[in-house]
């Protein structure tokens, strides 16, 4: 079980509350996560990722286990600790004001 | 009995104001979609319940919202914008060429007869389609494609397709407005267009009458004289008499001929409003007095509104899509200012009040009249 934070806004926009938990089958890396979290909640496609590139959108990060994650591949794997569930996997706004 | 939802898009969320044909006391709902930038709050006239919203963040880019009760609950559809095919460039600021980019939708136009059909106009300058209710958008990609794509350029506030007007009883016949291309229209339903700027003037462009390149705000029509258009540009208040085959200025004894909307009377279409702006640096009223002002002869001669507006220290915006009418007996006026006060006049702008003033930024006023 792979646990998932978003930010309030995407909450928002995907009516939920807490944390997502998501199962990705096969090794948990940033694509997979992120296409089981689309797969589950559609209207987040485009606002965390581009529709057709999946590149990250530039005011988006990704951080896990105290540690920016925002640079490393899609295909990555992720730290273990959030392969196991023990720690979240974090979607949040860069801290850009506003 | 009927009356009048007011769409308010802002910098920080949408808002609906609702009141009964009186115009006195107004309900306020929202924010809805908070924290996020609406450009734009619409309705479609096929079915006054549905309205679209477009949504973006700088965070998390673009959403289109719908709803199917007027209002009262929302649901996200489709947010993909791909242009058609290698969208190639435009030209920067300084002259450079600069790739297409999609950033947000400014404006949506709900088809006059369909209300799964709705059109945006986005940035970087594009018009869209969709047929299914906002589900999915396809590009109606003649127009960016036309031969003088690439040498458009964004104004101050990007490079937008804000306006867009269908003709309403010849469905092939759509005009745009694009800062800063101009105006283009299309007489097939959007496969090809043409520029219709002739008669335009403008001094920050190196030919100042070229065929393309004028930072046009704002058109708008009467739906019962469509030859007839107007246009607040970035300088210039202009009519064209022909369906914008050629344009003359209208501007007259306006104090300042800047500015951003233009709106025409319900019931009147010599009737024309419009808000000057000090200059294109100073986005605030002249005198720091907010004056509507209007013409009764469709251009030339203007009178200024100012019972219940702001006379002292008032340095507000009204932005280009932040004005509209409603179409009750009395005309209703209404608009929103960059300081978050919609001011409404329920005789056709002889006296105003505001519904609503302590509101985010205003982005957006649009009116339906309610049966």
């Amino acid at each position: 079980m792979i646990r998932v934070r978003l930010p309030a806004h995407l909450r928002t926009l995907a009516h939920l509350e807490g944390e997502v938990q998501l199962h990705v089958a096969g090794q948990a890396t940033q694509r997979a996560v992120l296409d089981a979290l689309e797969s589950r909640y559609p209207m987040l496609r485009g606002t965390i990722r581009d529709h057709v590139t999946h590149q990250r959108r530039a005011f988006v990060r990704f951080f896990a286990c105290e540690q920016d994650l925002s640079h490393e591949l899609p295909d990555a794997p992720l730290p273990e600790a959030v392969g196991t569930g023990t720690e979240p996997f974090l979607v949040v706004g860069a801290m850009a004001g506003g | 009995m009927s009356g009048v939802r007011v769409l308010v898009g802002t910098r920080k969320g949408a808002f609906v104001l609702t009141s009964d044909a009186k115009r006195q006391r107004w309900d306020v709902s929202g924010p809805h979609f908070a924290g996020w930038e609406i450009y734009h709050v619409t309705g479609s006239s096929a079915d006054s319940d549905r309205l679209y919203a477009s949504q973006s963040s700088g965070w998390f880019g673009q959403v289109i919202q719908r709803s199917d009760d007027g209002g009262t609950t929302w649901q996200p559809a489709g947010n993909q914008f791909s242009y058609d095919g290698v969208p190639g460039t435009h030209q920067w600021y300084d002259g450079t060429p600069h790739p297409w980019e999609f950033a947000r939708v400014w404006h949506l136009e709900p088809s006059l007869t369909d209300p799964d059909t709705v059109y945006a106009g986005v940035e970087d300058a594009a018009l869209f389609r969709s047929i299914d209710g906002g589900q999915t958008w396809q590009e109606l990609s003649g127009l960016r494609d036309h031969d003088s794509g690439s040498s458009w350029q964004p104004g101050a506030g990007g490079m937008c397709l804000h306006t867009i007007i269908q003709h309403p009883t010849d469905p092939g016949r759509i005009f745009v407005a694009i800062s800063s291309a101009g105006v283009f229209r299309t007489d097939d339903a959007g496969k090809t267009w043409r520029p219709t700027n002739r008669g335009l003037h403008s001094e920050q462009i190196p030919d100042p009458v070229a065929e393309v390149g004028h930072c046009v705000h704002r058109l708008a029509m009467h739906p019962s004289r469509p030859d007839v258009l107007f246009m607040q540009k970035h300088w210039d208040v202009m009519r064209s008499d022909d369906a914008g085959e050629s344009w003359q200025e209208v501007s007259g004894d306006l104090p300042t001929d800047f500015g951003f909307p233009i709106a025409v009377h319900a019931h009147e279409p010599d009737t024309v409003y419009v808000v000057p702006i000090k200059s294109d640096s100073e986005h605030y009223p002249p005198e720091g007095k907010l004056r509507v002002y209007r013409s009764r002869i469709g251009g030339h001669e203007w009178e200024p509104l100012t019972k219940g507006l702001p006379q002292n220290d008032c340095y507000v915006n009204v932005l280009r899509d932040a004005m509209a009418v409603d179409s009750l007996d009395s005309c209703g006026i209404y608009f929103g200012t960059t300081g978050g006060q919609v001011y409404a006049s329920a005789d056709a702008g002889d006296s105003w009040t505001p519904i609503v003033r302590d509101l985010p930024s205003v982005l957006s006023v649009e009116v339906q009249t309610l049966p």
